[in-house]
């Protein structure tokens, strides 16, 4: 077994700095790393570009880097919920590259696989595909969009084992398989870090060769977005 | 005319047994609500989940098991989760059979707006670039005009696209249209709507063949 566990959080982010780029899984506030965002705000890096689905929310997510000026760029496909970003993207402080969310997806999955590039339907005829090589296969367009480049990834899994073999749970899953292994260095972080041996190899989602750093987060707040109930019988 | 519930109910008889769906956010998510029980349906949310079912009972709420408006949802017996390259293989490798979405704009050779209006603060396109990108069968659910009185079915959108000529079916609060080569195919009034109200709240081709029925719903 080679041991990819660290013991805290901040060991975990050993060799981070200003100016780099970073992907970070969830989709809205549902699967984030909690513990390695906390630690980023920390570390008070500044002139990130952060590859992430959405931007958080103002007081959570993402949205706490963003609150403390860490941030240059975010590359996203929707960044709704967050008065702050809105005021930066506005203002020119930050600088937004939209993405369509499947392109996203693709992205990372492609630097994880070894694809440089990939061509897909998203996109074409809109301002997306505006400066990219276009094909037509099939007598359909296709737009060429490359893979991410970046120095780490953050993940969050349910469980993992020390040889960084992780399981998600529910649509916390969402980005981040996809973004281990896509980076130069992967941090996992999980609710339950276990032994190599308790978890079962038919059950795991992403084996331990795509991740760097595994650690048990200290807590997790898992907020909720749009809690939406129907009233019990 | 009809309301949203309206649009949602006539858009349901769309959906036919056997048929993986994606709902968009608004209008569309009404949809599951008026499906037949007697067809099975499976709904898939683009950041991960097949088989969607309604919403938790209070207290029942699962941070981890959310819809792609980020609502708190439960699953149906057969529900998986996957991760999102997964979701997007399903969407453009088109094994989702149908996709139902709302829209600012639709154009007469089926180009859709949906994403952007310059000028405002822009929250991103999402999954909707995939989706119309992808999908042969896709479904715009939206208000026939817009708030200021003005014509949402056009000759050419004026808002930046987000696919072009990839629209099949339009359902108003007025009519049911259908996109072919040579416009707007009107195909069913709403109740108590003349062909004379969907021609003047249509800036873009309105064909009319015929007589054209009432929905029914």
């Amino acid at each position: 077994m080679i041991n990819k566990k660290v013991s805290s959080v901040s060991e975990a982010l050993q060799g981070v700095s200003s100016g780099m780029t970073f992907m970070l899984g969830g989709f809205g506030l549902c699967g984030i790393p909690e513990n390695s965002i906390t630690e980023l705000v920390k570390l008070g890096l500044t002139n990130l570009t952060c590859i992430s689905n959405n931007a958080g929310v103002d007081d959570f997510g993402l949205g706490l880097l963003l609150q403390n000026h860490q941030v240059k760029k975010m590359i996203s496909s929707y960044v709704g919920e967050n008065d702050e970003f809105e005021r930066q993207m506005l203002s020119g402080e930050l600088e937004v590259e939209l993405t369509p969310q499947g392109t996203l997806a693709e992205k990372c999955r492609a630097a994880q696989a070894g694809f440089p590039a990939f061509y897909t339907p998203a996109g074409y005829g809109t301002e997306v595909a505006e400066g990219k090589e276009t094909r037509e296969f099939n007598g359909k367009m296709y737009v060429l969009e490359e893979a991410f480049k970046a120095d780490y990834s953050f993940v969050k899994a349910w469980k993992g084992d020390e040889a960084g073999n992780l399981i998600f749970k529910g649509t916390a899953r969402n980005f981040n398989p996809c973004m281990c292994g896509a980076a130069t260095i992967t941090v996992a972080e999980v609710e339950e870090l276990v032994p190599v041996g308790e978890l079962d190899p038919n059950q795991i989602h992403i084996p331990g060769i795509f991740v760097q750093r595994i650690f048990q987060g200290e807590k997790y707040e898992k907020r909720i977005e749009q809690r939406t109930v129907r009233p019990k019988l | 005319m009809l309301d949203k519930n309206g649009i949602a109910k006539r858009i349901a008889k769309e959906v036919k047994d056997g048929y993986y769906v994606n709902l968009g956010i608004g209008i569309p998510t009404l949809v599951a609500n008026f499906v037949r029980e007697d067809i099975e349906v499976e709904f898939q949310s683009e950041n991960g989940v097949l088989g969607m079912g309604p919403f938790p009972f209070e207290g029942e709420e699962d941070a981890d098991i959310i819809n792609a408006g980020k609502q708190t949802i439960t699953t149906l017996p057969g529900a998986s989760f996957f991760d999102s390259a997964t979701s997007f293989s399903m969407i453009r490798g088109k094994h989702v059979d149908l996709t139902i979405l709302g829209a600012m704009e639709v154009a007469e050779n089926g180009d859709i707006a949906n994403w952007k209006i310059p000028g405002k603060m822009v929250k991103g396109m999402g999954g909707a670039m995939d989706l119309v990108a992808s999908a042969e069968n896709i479904i715009v659910a939206m208000m026939h005009t817009n708030k200021r009185g003005e014509s949402k079915l056009l000759k050419k959108c004026s808002l930046p696209l987000t696919g072009v000529g990839c629209v099949t079916k339009i359902v108003t609060n007025l009519a049911v249209l259908q996109i072919k080569d040579d416009g707007f195919h009107l195909l069913e009034r709403a109740p108590g709507v003349s062909v004379e109200d969907i021609q003047a709240a249509t800036e873009g081709t309105l064909v009319v063949n015929g007589e054209i029925p009432e929905m029914e719903i």
